[in-house]
């Protein structure tokens, strides 16, 4: 069975110039080029003392001024953080989570009083956080549907089956689709400012330009092009199951509706991790005189129709200020400080090292 | 293919000229079939053996787990893809491949022959003979099947074949008829012959046939002697007819070409191991992240329902968790990607051309290159321990010629000084008309000798003209040409015709020479064969005159034993001759005559003729009738043949054998032939300890021969051990504390070993008498079979093994083996002679079997191809006549030299290329891979990818395979120079030190700590993070981009790392690969891709929002600082702590170029101490005494000549007898030379003008240089030339004789210097001075420390730089 490789033609012991009318001798010598002959010019780099010594202090001398750098900005920018999941009984919010169901068509309100020990002088962004959130699970992550988010509108009435078991509700096509969009944060969080004298003042938040610039005006489209009745537009579909309103009543100005409701495409975006935070509104600062929130009492009014207490999950309220490398990040600042010791440290143990046992002084003297 | 086989055949029946009757026994036809697909099966059957391919059938089932959408975590397109590439790729090769084995089977099959159908001759193709046929062969005809000899043209039914495809050997044999059918004759006779064969089944035997013929009533026994074995040439013979007995398959050319192995490499077994225990890691990975995805989704999951409700089909959480194992194993697939396998033969592939082109690999002679015939093996070349060398065509060149010769105590035909131009070539043609106008001499003294009528010199030709068994053929007037059985022969009567002693035609009773233009027959009166016991030959003659005299060649042992008395004087001067021709590597004879008296002659031809009619015992009168008359001779001289070696195969063998690589010649030839050839090119020397002779009939003689050797070798090694005096010998004194060194050298055995034993125990100075402490307990009584193989690994001193292929039989059962190779293993060079083709590849098996080394075999003829085939990798020299060896091998090229090239230049440069690259590739998949596992304890276990799958997909076809590739293909750690140098650069490639196990588990370390630093950096630097306008950068999307590049960059500075030797091409590549994945990032997140497929690519956006972030580049850069550092500190430390030779190396040749001196010490000490091992040869003159009677001689000549058997009837007149016979076998062995080769064939004994040998620009035997071939540097040429000009200023004693042309003054000046002294130890206990220097160069190419103050001593001026440089270098 097994092919045997003895290859007869050869018995007869001659060379036979392989392929027809190759009778000629011609000859064969491989070219001499530098490539062939593997000597194309190299550079042969080698790890001396010379070369990985300075690396490692340059390494430390850059990180640690960065790290300092980052580390001051990162603990000029304010930020304060409110739980308001309502799990303890003395919270605000405790009753609104106990007594949460999905039908209940009177909006459970709490009110949450805070103190605000330090101006927020510039731009002060506002996010809710979730945790124990998986955003980033890998049911959920597919569970969307972008060709009918782009109006797709043959999407819109036959959505992709990724969005099962999202994709159909009671015959009707579900627009948005799909796991991500059906579990859309709801709450919605108003500000005040509790003036000395008393007076509860709103503080105006910013609902627009919160979304990446993609995302609104590339990846999320309505159907339908630019016509503005969306109501027609999504005749024949039928609101996600957790959702009070339909899509195209998510607000009322019609440039933040519908799919390209700036709330609905930051949920959109998918967090990495099981604890997030989103970009909610932003307050815009008025003028340079008057900080942005100045320090006082505010109280946080939370619509409470986002229900975490099934999974133990929390919900935060948080405002924030930003500085050029963004929020509040302490680590990295903390981390290019370390590095950067670390590499310099390193240096001077391997000049110790290379000082007292190294090799190479004896191998150089090869030459000599 | 799929032919169903016959039941095994017990005995085989054919009948003449009788188709149906052979039919019934199904015989295979002549029609050969390599192939292994036609147009209809190719597919199927293709992928069928792709699929057996375990990653292939792997990939596959994951393509197969990605079509569930529950499991399902990535698109089918990430296997599909690069799976569709391997297998596209594979079939184009295989397919290939079998096109031209298709083409060549239907070459052979469809040729010609004469078939003799229903009583007329018929032309027929190959494949149609059947058995039983009777063909017809002409002349220079192949064989086309194996064939009973039924009749020739010839006389007695004779006829002549040469074999060199079937066994190597090039000297005609002849075989003959059984005298019944050779009187058919003529096609009409033959178509009525209906005689039946019954005979043994095919078997692969080739010089064993045992049948019987019944033809009318009588049976007749046939032997070997009768057949005719496809392969075969016809030779010398007008046309002969015979019956086909085995055709096809059965033949025994088939039979013994082995079956096609599937060669691995040990890194291919490794590779595999460790694939195997990936995927174990793997399962594991699994399982653990299953088990984590069922206690999340119970504790978690469930309650996350009323989010992300479970799927359909998932209705617990046992379920889930089973879905999520094989999703697992679907995205951490990539640990083992299937572009690992595509990459390692691309690698390959590249190695390969870059042997095919490599310059100095080619022979300019032959117009061949060096060619990788196997892609697959590059990086075993860099951990051969094992060669295996055929003889006759690989070590040498198979051509004699007459080089030296001493007469009545005169040396001729050394030529004086070889600084001087070569002298020119003596002209014979104006003194000679008949001389040989190829035929090369230099030493004019000879001729005005032979001129001047100088009578010892006139009877010195006229026996080499008169004493031999060659046939002459005069085509025309003058033009001679001689059949010689054996090229020494033939070199010696070229030589006594040149020199006016011109053999023009012999008679069963005469010869007929021209003695300087006077034509004289003689009458033969007898001829005293040869054989391998007399080991002489002679011939009894009456002049014309009337006077009788016997004429006697043979080997000087033999012959000066029955000299007169008289000559005692003349024999020593003679004897001191052969001893330096012996030296030389020179097969030598010595000559003599004896005059007889007509009462002398006619006594003894009567003992003669009662001796020749016995019945029993006829050898051994015989025998004892030719000792009678062979006595009292009159001593002539001595002649030198050189068995021209192959350019520079004593340098490459010591270049080898410094590389630790141990060398075993396996060739047919005789013993002698062997064993001289092992002296000519220093495999052996006489400064050996001892040189053992295996040659036992019997399993019981070769079993105590085996165990007598391996005592005596303890025993001496202990002897060394107690009485070495310090330092001198030291370096053999080999300790038994083998175990006891570690340095990851141990093991090392050989000189190799030898060197680094020094350096444990250093003998202590000045203390001669104590032995080294750690010595073993002082005698144990003779060893029974307990030897411990560590024993015998640290046996010292230098041993050789000769090794009979009778004997060999009984050490290759499978009791003996392990003895077998415990000693031949503790041997420096061992040599098989007289072996088979299938005992060669037995060997090969049994090394391979027992020791756990690489094995190379090296041959040319059809004769090694079992060997070629079995060993790891095997070598074809190509370029000569054969080229079935190069066929079964692996590569090939034209000289054995270019060995050293192949396996210390290419093969570590691929070992290391190969093992880097694999270290990198494995690095990078875990790193790239296990970022998964970790991102899995944060998603709920649920499979979901870290990065986008286009970044999965492309990952490892684009993004990271340039870089590495190029390294795997062009990296270099020293120049090419170097490695020739420093042969133990070649060690870590044969102790496995590059990649191992253990090198593995670093990796995959290194990988993993990579994968955490790059998902938890991110992680904590991300999770809180966000962009300058506010929005969290916490998003998948941004988390993957900047996980993806930050592992692209840290994977690109690492290769970068890896990377030593950085051409344009790597630089293209990695700032390529760097350039593509941003390019492609940015592609794939544009706009425009986005409109048109809405649902394939999800990340619009994300890189440029992600990239436009300072905090992801910082983020990216604090990674790769975390994840090169301490490599970088690690990589520094073992440079700066423990460097490898290697580094050592190269950081010289960096601090060389820096500083651009001219510093040529250090390799003009490697290479001075080289030269002395080759100028060692020269050195201690032993008691060995190497005679080369006619070593391809055969017996039984004689008998022909003197029966007439073998002259044509009508080539006895003389008149007729150069008309005959226009192409005669010569003509065309010469036609096809010079076709081929540009060579003279060397049966007629002319000389061959190899260029570089004759003119001696690079004597191949002497000059470093040539060890060490061309290096650039202008400092290392300098180098070169001094030490021999140093010792010839030490020399003091000038020189008695002149060197042989091939050595220059240095060498012999050498010798005086040093041969005192060996001289006078021939013992084998002290290996004289040249061992000495020998070891020394060992010792500063192996050893490290403490060299300096033993060799200080040293008068060689080779050494002490050397030891200097060693040390140095430390």
């Amino acid at each position: 069975m097994m092919a045997s490789s003895y290859n007869a033609k050869d018995e007869d012991g001659h060379i036979t110039v392989s392929g027809p009318g190759g009778g000629t001798l011609k000859n064969k010598k491989p070219d001499n080029t530098a490539f062939k002959q593997q000597r194309l010019p190299a550079w042969q780099p080698i790890l001396t003392a010379g070369t990985v010594l300075p690396a490692f202090f340059i390494i430390g001398l850059i990180f640690i001024p960065i790290g300092i750098g980052l580390y001051v900005t990162s603990n000029n920018i304010k930020e304060l953080e409110i739980d308001y999941t309502g799990v303890d009984m003395s919270s605000p919010c405790f009753n609104c989570s106990q007594n949460f169901s999905w039908n209940s068509t009177r909006p459970c309100t709490c009110t949450i009083p805070f103190y605000l020990e330090q101006a927020f002088e510039s731009n002060v962004f506002m996010y809710y956080g979730l945790s124990n959130f998986y955003q980033n699970h890998r049911r959920y992550v597919k569970s969307r549907d972008d060709s009918q988010l782009n109006g797709d509108i043959e999407a819109l009435l036959n959505p992709s089956k990724e969005c099962e078991p999202y994709a159909r509700n009671e015959n009707k096509p579900i627009a948005p689709c799909g796991a991500i969009a059906n579990s859309m944060f709801n709450d919605t969080l108003e500000l005040f400012y509790i003036d000395p004298n008393g007076t509860k003042i709103q503080i105006p938040l910013m609902k627009k330009g919160i979304a990446w610039w993609t995302d609104k005006h590339v990846k999320f489209r309505n159907p339908g092009g630019n016509n503005p009745n969306l109501t027609a537009v999504f005749q024949g579909t039928t609101k996600p199951v957790n959702w009070r309103k339909p899509v195209y009543e998510l607000d009322t100005d019609s440039e933040n509706n519908g799919f390209i409701n700036e709330d609905f495409i930051v949920w959109m975006r998918t967090a990495a991790l099981p604890t997030f935070r989103k970009l909610y509104r932003i307050i815009q600062k008025k003028n340079s005189m008057i900080p942005t929130l100045p320090r006082g009492n505010y109280t946080l009014e939370v619509v409470y129709n986002y229900p975490v207490g099934s999974f133990e999950g929390r919900k935060r309220m948080i405002l924030s200020t930003i500085s050029w490398m963004g929020g509040k990040n302490p680590f990295l600042g903390i981390a290019y400080i370390t590095v950067g010791s670390i590499c310099f440290f390193l240096g001077v143990v391997l000049l110790i090292i290379h000082h007292k046992y190294g090799n190479r002084n004896n191998s150089a003297d090869i030459t000599n | 293919m799929f032919r169903k086989r016959p039941p095994p055949e017990e005995e085989r029946r054919v009948r003449a000229n009788d188709r149906e009757y052979n039919e019934k026994f199904q015989y295979a036809s002549n029609c050969i079939m390599t192939s292994k697909y036609n147009i209809i099966t190719f597919l199927p059957v293709n992928l069928f053996e792709q699929f057996q391919e375990v990653a292939n059938t792997y990939f596959l089932f994951l393509l197969i787990l990605q079509l569930i959408p529950q499991i399902s975590s990535l698109s089918w397109f990430t296997t599909i893809v690069p799976l569709a590439l391997v297998l596209s790729i594979t079939a184009v090769k295989d397919a290939t491949d079998d096109y031209f084995r298709h083409k060549s089977d239907n070459q052979v099959n469809n040729r010609q022959s004469q078939v003799l159908i229903r009583g007329s001759l018929q032309n027929e193709k190959w494949m149609n003979v059947r058995v039983g046929d009777i063909i017809k062969l002409e002349n220079n005809q192949f064989v086309a099947a194996d064939l009973l000899l039924l009749s020739s043209t010839e006389p007695h039914g004779l006829c002549y074949i040469e074999t060199a495809e079937l066994d190597g050997e090039t000297n005609m044999k002849v075989r003959q008829s059984v005298s019944v059918t050779s009187e058919l004759g003529d096609p009409n006779n033959l178509a009525t012959f209906d005689g039946e064969v019954v005979c043994e089944p095919p078997n692969n035997k080739l010089d064993r046939f045992c049948g019987t013929l019944y033809w009318r009533d009588s049976k007749y026994g046939l032997t070997n002697q009768n057949m005719l074995l496809r392969g075969c040439v016809l030779r010398n013979t007008e046309a002969c007819y015979g019956l086909v007995i085995f055709a096809g398959p059965d033949t025994k050319l088939m039979q013994n070409s082995g079956r096609t192995k599937f060669k691995r490499t040990s890194i291919d077994r490794l590779m595999n191991t460790l694939v195997l225990w990936i995927f174990g890691f793997l399962v594991c990975m699994g399982v653990i992240l299953a088990v984590g995805n069922a206690v999340w989704e119970r504790e978690v999951g469930s309650l996350f329902q009323s989010y992300l409700p479970w799927d359909p089909p998932v209705d617990n959480f046992l379920f889930s968790a089973f879905l999520s194992f094989w999703s697992y194993v679907i995205i951490l697939n990539t640990v083992v990607p299937i572009s690992l396998y595509v990459s390692v033969e691309v690698i390959r592939l590249g190695h390969s051309y870059f042997i095919n082109w490599d310059r100095q690999m080619f022979c300019s002679q032959f117009n061949t290159a060096a060619e990788a015939r196997t892609t697959t093996l590059n990086e075993e070349l860099g951990q051969v321990e094992y060669i295996f060398s055929d003889k006759t065509g690989t070590l040498t060149q198979n051509i004699m010629s007459f080089n030296k010769c001493s007469i009545n105590g005169q040396a001729y035909g050394e030529v004086t000084d070889p600084l001087e131009p070569p002298p020119k070539r003596l002209d014979f043609t104006p003194f000679n008309p008949l001389a040989d106008p190829d035929f090369c001499f230099y030493d004019d003294t000879l001729l005005e000798s032979v001129k001047v009528g100088d009578l010892h010199t006139h009877e010195f030709f006229r026996l080499l003209s008169l004493c031999h068994t060659v046939m002459s053929e005069e085509k025309s007037e003058g033009e001679l040409v001689y059949k010689a059985q054996s090229p020494d022969e033939g070199a010696l009567v070229t030589a006594a015709r040149n020199f006016g002693f011109v053999f023009r035609s012999r008679t069963p009773g005469t010869i007929t020479i021209t003695e300087m233009g006077r034509p004289v027959t003689y009458t033969l009166l007898a001829i005293l064969d040869f054989n391998n016991i007399r080991k002489r030959m002679s011939v009894i003659v009456r002049n014309p005159e009337g006077r009788i005299r016997l004429y006697c060649k043979g080997a000087d042992t033999l012959l000066f034993e029955r000299l007169h008395p008289c000559n005692q004087e003349l024999m020593n001067i003679t004897s001191d001759h052969l001893n330096e021709y012996a030296a030389d590597g020179l097969r030598t004879l010595a000559l003599a005559y004896r005059d007889l008296s007509e009462e002398e002659w006619e006594a003894w031809s009567e003992s003669h003729r009662c001796a020749g009619k016995a019945t029993d015992c006829r050898e051994d009168r015989l025998a004892a009738a030719y000792e009678q008359i062979e006595q009292d001779m009159m001593l002539l001289g001595a002649t030198a043949i050189e068995d021209k070696l192959q350019e520079g195969v004593p340098e490459t063998i010591a270049i080898l054998s410094l590389a630790n690589i141990k060398i075993w010649v396996l060739t047919g030839d005789k013993q002698e032939t062997a064993v001289n050839i092992g002296y000519s090119c220093k495999m052996l020397t006489d400064d050996m300890t001892e040189v053992f002779i295996i040659s036992g009939h019997t399993v019981q003689s070769v079993r105590q021969e085996l165990r007598r050797a391996r005592e005596r070798m303890i025993e001496v090694s202990r002897g060394r051990d107690g009485g070495k005096e310090g330092g001198v010998e030291g370096w053999e004194g080999a300790c038994y504390n083998g175990n006891g060194f570690g340095g990851g050298q141990a093991g090392a055995t050989g000189g190799g070993g030898g060197g680094e034993k020094q350096l444990q125990c250093p003998p202590p100075p000045g203390t001669p008498p104590p032995p080294p402490p750690p010595s073993p307990p002082p005698p144990l009584p003779p060893l029974p079979p307990q030897p411990p193989s560590t024993l015998m690994d640290n046996i010292s001193g230098e041993f050789a093994l000769v090794i009979n292929g009778h004997s060999l039989a009984h050490a290759l059962e499978a009791d003996m083996e392990a003895e077998f190779v415990l000693t031949a293993c503790a041997c420096k060079a061992v040599i098989c002679c007289r072996v088979t083709p299938l005992q060669k590849a037995l060997v090969v098996e049994l090394i391979k079997k027992h020791k756990k080394a690489v094995t190379l075999a090296i041959g040319d003829g059809a004769n090694d191809v079992s060997m070629i085939k079995s060993a790891h990798i095997g070598v074809g020299i190509s370029g000569q006549e054969g080229i079935q060896a190069v066929l079964a091998s692996d590569y090939s090229f034209s000289q054995f030299r270019f060995l050293q090239r192949l396996l210390l230049v290419h093969g570590r440069w691929s070992y290391l290329r190969m093992c880097r690259f694999l270290c990198y590739f494995f690095y990078k998949n875990f790193a790239f891979t296990m970022v998964h596992f970790w991102f899995g304890f944060f998603c709920g276990f649920s499979a979901q990818t870290v990065y986008d799958q286009y970044f999965i997909t492309l990952y490892n076809i684009v993004y990271t395979s340039l870089p590495v590739l190029a390294m795997g293909i062009f990296d270099q750690d020293v120049p090419e120079q170097r490695s020739l140098e420093y042969p133990k650069l070649y060690e870590p490639g044969q102790l496995n030190l590059l990649f191992n196990k253990r090198e593995f588990f670093i990796c995959i370390a290194q990988g993993i700590y990579t994968s955490v630093v790059l998902f938890f950096v991110p992680y904590a630097v991300l999770s809180d993070a966000t962009q300058s306008t506010g929005e969290p950068l916490a998003d998948y999307q941004t988390f993957a981009v900047t996980t993806a590049t930050a592992l692209v960059i840290v994977v690109s500075v690492q290769i970068a790392l890896d990377t030593g030797f950085w051409t344009v091409i790597n630089h293209v590549f990695v700032w390529g690969s760097l350039g593509c994945y941003f390019t492609i990032m940015f592609a794939m997140h544009s706009q425009t891709l986005f409109i048109i497929f809405p649902n394939q690519f999800h990340f619009v956006g994300s890189a440029q929002s992600t990239l436009l972030q300072p905090v992801v580049w910082l983020t990216i850069a604090l990674a790769t600082v975390i994840c090169i550092v301490p490599v970088l500190a690690f990589r520094f430390l073992k440079l700066d702590l423990k460097p490898q030779l290697s580094d050592t190396v190269r950081y010289t040749q960096l601090v060389r170029q820096k500083k651009r001196k001219p510093v040529g010490r250090s390799m003009g000490g490697v290479r001075g101490g080289v030269g002395s091992v080759s100028e060692g040869r020269l050195g201690a003159r032993g008691s060995s005494r190497r005679s080369g009677y006619a070593f391809a001689h055969q017996e039984g000549f004689g008998e022909l000549i003197t029966s007439g058997k073998n002259m044509r009837l009508s080539s006895l007149a003389l008149a007729t007898f150069a008309s005959r016979h226009s192409s005669s076998w010569i003509d065309t062995l010469r036609k096809k030379k010079h076709a081929h080769t540009h060579t003279p064939p060397s049966a007629s004994g002319e000389c061959s003008p190899a260029p570089s040998y004759v003119s001696g620009s690079v004597p191949p035997l002497s000059t470093s240089s040539s060890v060490l071939g061309g290096s650039q540097d202008t400092p290392v040429e300098e180098g070169t030339h001094t030490p021999p000009v140093q010792s010839a200023q030490v020399d003091p004693v000038p020189s008695t004789h002149t060197p042989p042309p091939s050595a220059p003054a240095s060498e012999a000046a050498c010798v005086d210097v040093v041969s005192p002294t060996s001289v006078r130890c021939p013992g084998g206990d002290s290996p004289g001075g040249w061992t000495l220097s020998l070891g020394m160069v060992q010792e500063a190419l192996f050893g490290w420390k403490g060299i300096a103050a033993r060799t200080s001593g040293s008068s060689s001026p080779g050494p002490p730089s050397v030891a200097k440089e060693t040390s140095n270098t430390e």
